[in-house]
């Protein structure tokens, strides 16, 4: 059993006549698995995107085919706000943003809607989840044939704030035999819908899970909600993260990477960071092949068979 | 400037034909296409732009419009 | 995108909050004038983003339209942590009884933004909340409602202030939280907020920063303020090489290439995107190399644009090879990057296979891709080396020549 979505997932792109939202739609269809039952597009009814109907509103979409579960908004940044509230007040329980650029104001009200209304948000700026043989909502992986290059099933849960480094990591794991379970490209903003911490007691209730790797980076304080959770809950799962960008630490208040990078304070350091998850036990790497390694040795001691 | 790793090839019944070449020049992403005085041109400045998405290939009569990969 | 003090200031007052007389002054006559105008004595202060320009001496105390002249011309040669004076603030001098502390910013963990308030302001907060934390209180608010004065209050009366001080400090702090919220700000802060000796309240100094997403958005009011859309107000001014690849970056929309940072290395990179820039920028200086750039690369950017990258990078005096390296791509393209790299060198005059020390970009169009770079000679790996050997190869080829 993946987490957050599986082949019996029905879900909605919202903004998908736009042209990197018809590429996802049909890197998704190819991929299989879930069902990507309509799209939305203002002004757009009565088209279809390699054969997925496009409704006005979201609110049409679920009079003419029923409630889905999840939604994928893929819109141009001043739109983006306005669409997931449109997909949360219409009782959708998972929204994918992928749309990069959103100031903190308008993400923190999303983020804030979709906690009163008992909805979830993954991104945004993020690339989406992925169970590998099973459900892929979002862009991870891109063409479906990559997407098989990279991902395959196993017992590795994956977060990453990078997009790009989640396939890289997936990639490696893959090479090496360990295949994933559910792969979350979390985002990479400073307010993110889901942060690490909050995706943790999901792989800790998932059977198919049995180590995590993690993608970090400086700036804010998602690595330390992190660890925290890791030292209080005790997890059953053995954790290897890799911190990038420690060059930063040598240049206080420049920007690099995400928007959720700058280093402001001395906690949003690497260096910080660093220590802070290998104080709760986390094995921290400097090489992206060192994490099946890693893996591959803290399962064998805790005797999980492969 | 022509490009260094694409090229395009017509037939000359495609290059004089405004109506294929007004076809081209819509279904094409990168601009190699346009309709100058009724008749086809390649705006070569943007050949190198081509993204091999054969939609060309396929407006034209078959075989009358070649992309040509000038690395291999 | 920080603002300088007076800049803070006049958004301050446009939303009423208590201020000293002050002017703005770019002479030494001005500020001579200035203080003559304000009357009585005044505080010249240097405009400088970064903090500690009092213990750099670049705040000085003037009793006299003369000594405020002569302080002027003291303080604006002074550099504080490298930063050149923008201006100088002569500001009228206030009697101060008690300083109190107000920020507001972002807090990711609770997603939602928080009200910082201390009635021991002036000092490092940091050590506040270390040895008096019973005087910093933290409340959150939502982003979502309407926000009231409730929350100003509930923060200032968290650390024990009540009575006349309570119901004068939260209508100035409620309109910081206001500023915060309408202009998208991730720092709102005022420190020293004082009380005077007549018991009124006044904005001594303040920070302001707007986050870069939202510039746009304000661009009414930044031009208002006088700040060009061009400065990037991060912890140094940007360089001639930085200013053009931005240039070069804007000139085309498809996709990402261009938004550099200057190192004074001699290995270009042309890498991608925001995390596996990070790893591969750290990886070459773990394997011993000394980058000329940063850059990223990302959302498919069109041949042409990749290869002005490229070019300015080789342009670059002492830069003779670059690696050109990614995580395992899915949406940008092996193939097209290839080529923009390839036509990057070219232009440049240099031979793309002696210029491009490595070219590891697995992922989408490799097959395409590998051909295009066999054809021109040009050295480059696949998946199965890792973004750190890769990183070690393009170090070992220019330590090769």
């Amino acid at each position: 059993m993946p987490i957050l979505i599986s082949r019996d997932t029905t879900c909605i792109v919202q903004g998908i006549t736009g042209r990197e939202a018809v590429n996802l739609t049909r890197e998704n269809l190819n991929y299989g698995g879930l069902k990507i039952t309509g799209g939305v597009t203002p002004g757009r009814f009565g088209r279809d995107v390699y054969g997925v109907p496009v409704y006005d509103c979201v609110r049409d979409l679920i009079r003419a085919q029923g409630q889905p579960d999840a939604s994928i908004v893929s819109v141009p940044p001043r739109f983006t706000r306005d669409a997931v509230f449109e997909a949360l007040e219409n009782g959708i329980r998972l929204v994918v943003v992928v749309t990069e650029n959103i100031p903190r104001r308008q993400v923190a009200q999303m983020v804030e809607l979709a906690g009163l209304r008992g909805a979830r948000i993954i991104g945004p700026n993020c690339l989406g989840v992925i169970s590998p043989g099973e459900a892929k909502l979002g862009g991870l992986g891109g063409p479906a044939e990559n997407t098989r290059q990279a991902y395959m099933p196993g017992p590795v849960g994956l977060m990453s704030r990078s997009g790009g480094m989640t396939t890289e990591i997936a990639s490696t794991l893959t090479a090496s035999g360990l295949g994933q379970s559910t792969c979350v490209s979390i985002g990479g903003d400073a307010i993110v819908g889901t942060t690490y911490a909050e995706l943790m007691p999901l792989f800790e209730a998932d059977p198919a899970t049995k180590a995590i790797a993690i993608y970090t980076e400086p700036g804010g304080r998602m690595e330390a909600e992190f660890s925290e959770w890791v030292r209080a809950n005790n997890t059953r799962l053995p954790v290897v993260a890799f911190m990038a960008g420690r060059f930063m630490d040598e240049m206080k208040g420049m920007r690099f990477g995400h928007a959720g990078t700058i280093v402001e304070g001395k906690e949003d350091s690497s260096a910080e960071k660093i220590a802070r998850m290998e104080d709760a036990g986390i094995s921290v790497v400097e090489r992206i092949e060192e994490i099946p390694v890693l893996l591959r040795r803290q399962l064998a001691e805790q005797g999980v068979a492969l | 400037m022509p490009g260094i790793f694409i090229d395009i090839e017509v037939d000359e019944a495609v290059a004089s034909d405004a109506e294929l070449a007004q076809k081209l020049s819509e279904v094409c992403a990168v601009d190699i296409f346009a309709l100058r005085n009724g008749k086809l041109e390649i705006i070569e400045d943007n050949l190198d732009e081509c993204v091999l998405c054969d939609l060309c290939i396929e407006a034209a009569p078959k075989g009358a419009l070649r992309v040509i990969k000038l690395y291999e | 995108m920080r603002f300088y003090e007076y800049e803070a200031k006049a958004l301050f007052a446009r939303h009423d909050l208590p201020l000293g007389a002050r002017r703005v002054v770019n002479s030494a006559d001005e500020a001579r004038a200035a203080a003559a105008e304000i009357g009585g004595p005044v505080v010249v202060k240097s405009q400088v983003l970064s903090g500690g320009r009092m213990k750099a001496g670049a705040v000085r105390f003037a009793d006299t339209p003369d000594e405020a002249a002569a302080h002027y011309q003291a303080v604006l040669p002074i550099i504080v942590n490298g930063e050149r004076a923008r201006a100088v603030l002569i500001e009228a001098q206030s009697r101060v009884a008690q300083e109190y502390f107000a920020s507001v910013t972002w807090d990711g963990r609770a997603k939602r933004p928080v009200l910082l308030f201390s009635d021991m302001g002036g000092i490092d907060i940091e050590e506040v909340a270390a040895s008096h934390p019973e005087h910093l209180s933290r409340t959150h608010f939502s982003s979502l409602l309407p926000v009231t004065e409730r929350v100003a209050k509930e923060g200032i009366a968290a650390v024990g202030v009540s009575g006349a001080a309570l119901n004068r400090l939260t209508p100035i702090v409620h309109r910081l939280l206001l500023i915060f919220l309408r202009y998208d700000l991730t720092l709102a802060e005022i420190n020293p907020l004082a009380r005077l000796e007549d018991g009124r309240f006044i904005v001594l100094d303040g920070h302001l920063d707007m986050e870069a997403e939202a510039r746009s958005e304000h661009a009414a009011l930044l031009d208002e303020l006088g700040i060009d859309s061009s400065e990037t107000r991060l912890a140094r001014p940007p360089t001639a090489f930085e200013i053009e690849g931005a240039r070069r970056n804007a000139i085309d929309h498809r996709g990402v290439a261009g938004n550099v940072v200057e190192f004074d290395g001699d290995l270009g990179l042309v890498i991608g995107a925001g995390g596996g820039s990070l790893t591969l920028f750290d990886a070459i200086r773990r394997q011993g190399g000394r980058p000329a750039n940063y850059c990223e690369i990302g959302g498919n950017p069109s041949v042409a644009k990749t290869a002005n990258l490229t070019e300015l990078i080789l342009s670059k005096p002492g830069v003779e090879k670059i690696a050109v390296m990614m995580n395992v791509v899915s949406n940008t393209r092996v193939d097209i990057v290839a080529r923009g790299v390839i036509k990057g060198c070219l232009r440049a005059g240099v031979n793309p296979s002696e210029a491009i020390a490595v070219f590891r970009i697995p992922g989408s169009w490799e097959g395409e891709g590998f051909k295009i770079l066999e054809h021109y000679g040009v050295a480059y790996c696949d998946r199965s080396v890792s973004m750190f050997d890769a990183a070690g190869r393009a170090v070992a080829k220019l330590g090769a020549g």
